[in-house]
């Protein structure tokens, strides 16, 4: 039931952000530091989800497999690799690092 | 996103030719992006969710940062709420999108709610990168209809995909969420300012992560952009009043949000992830 009640905050949330923009007259959104404020937010929330699910296991921090994927994604994309790619070389190698250490 | 490079190019021709291009491009980036959604039906069924939610989530939410912060959320076992604030803040982006698609495409008000669905990334993309408002206008409908229609089949089959195979994890699906935002975060992080935010809310995410509950500590996080602007608002105020600002030679260098910006965090950040900042901004 929980998931569904997210599901559905999430599902609202979402579409009312989007029809938002199409609605409101210019100039509201357009004031610089809420235009900038509004850049920040997901290098912020991306960078720290990105941390929490490589590093976090419940409330702890450990240093595992997943570790060792992420940075072969970074790598990926330094690459230049497409999307799917950067993808895939870290499920590939998060596999490839717990089959070895068990 | 280099897509938009990409179609710089192609539409200097005139006539039918342009369209063609157009809708070939959309088509491209909608195809590319759209398969994607393997990875969001696995992870969400990976996590936990049933196929039914998995498959509502990319129906009626259709933005995947936000889907996959999600599930992720509530895997973590963050309470409905937390979960949801997080996806809804990574949401807050497409209001600015759909500012500016509502200037170029000017659509019937009729029209809006339902279009509105489809504000994302890729389909601003592909619409802000065309010549002309017609050819916007095809972009933004056939990146959206492709994106929608094979992203919500991909959820599906994912999804089955990661029931059938059972033990996600031993097959390392669980990297795909965070691989997925690192590739979405990486053209974000242009200049200084994006990494200062960037390293702030790792710091943060990561250090209040014991102390907080569950989903808390993202939100937290997202305190790293306002903190980094006021860094910045208050260096440039004391720039103007005196040139004594301690640090000043090597601020070309190393950035110069990292100094004021460790200040101003105090509080919640303990002392040995203060200790690591340093040498993490200048790896940067």
């Amino acid at each position: 039931m929980n998931v569904w009640i997210a599901i559905a905050v999430t599902a609202v949330g979402c579409y009312a952000v989007k029809l938002i923009g199409l609605l409101v007259p210019e100039g509201v959104l357009e004031r610089p530091l809420v235009q900038r404020l509004a850049a920040l937010l997901p290098v912020a929330l991306l960078a720290a989800l990105t941390a929490q699910q490589t590093f976090a296991d419940g409330r702890a921090l450990v240093l595992d497999a997943r570790a060792a994927g992420v940075a072969a994604a970074a790598v990926a994309l330094l690459l230049r690799a497409p999307f799917l790619l950067v993808v895939a070389a870290a499920v590939a190698v998060t596999a490839g690092v717990r089959a070895i250490t068990g | 996103m280099a897509e938009q490079t990409v179609f710089a190019g192609i539409h200097d021709q005139g006539g039918v030719e342009p369209e063609r291009a157009v809708v070939r491009d959309a088509l491209a980036v909608g195809v590319a992006v759209g398969l994607s959604g393997f990875a969001f039906g696995v992870t969400s069924a990976g996590s936990g969710l049933s196929l039914p939610q998995t498959c509502a989530l990319s129906l009626l939410v259709f933005t995947g940062a936000s889907q996959f912060a999600l599930v992720g959320a509530l895997a973590a076992g963050g309470n409905p709420f937390t979960a949801a604030a997080g996806a809804f803040f990574l949401g807050v982006r497409n209001a600015f999108y759909g500012l500016r698609l509502s200037q170029l495409l000017a659509l019937p008000r009729a029209v809006r709610p339902f279009a509105a669905q489809w504000v994302i990334d890729e389909t601003t993309v592909v619409a802000l990168a065309q010549p002309s408002r017609r050819a916007a206008r095809i972009g933004f409908t056939v990146t959206g209809l492709s994106l929608y229609l094979l992203w919500n089949l991909t959820t599906l089959l994912g999804a089955l995909g990661a029931e059938a195979i059972g033990d996600t994890e031993a097959w390392g699906l669980d990297a795909a969420g965070p691989a997925v935002f690192l590739a979405l975060l990486a053209p974000m992080l242009k200049t200084s300012r994006e990494r200062a935010v960037a390293g702030g809310a790792v710091l943060l995410g990561l250090g209040l992560l014991p102390v907080l509950p569950a989903g808390v500590p993202v939100l937290a996080a997202a305190a790293a952009a306002p903190l980094v602007l006021w860094a910045e608002g208050r260096r440039r105020s004391g720039d103007r009043q005196t040139g004594d600002c301690p640090g000043g030679p090597q601020r070309r260098l190393d950035g110069p949000e990292y100094g004021p910006q460790n200040d101003s965090k105090g509080g919640p950040v303990n002392d040995a992830q203060r200790d690591q900042h340093g040498p993490q901004g200048e790896a940067r």
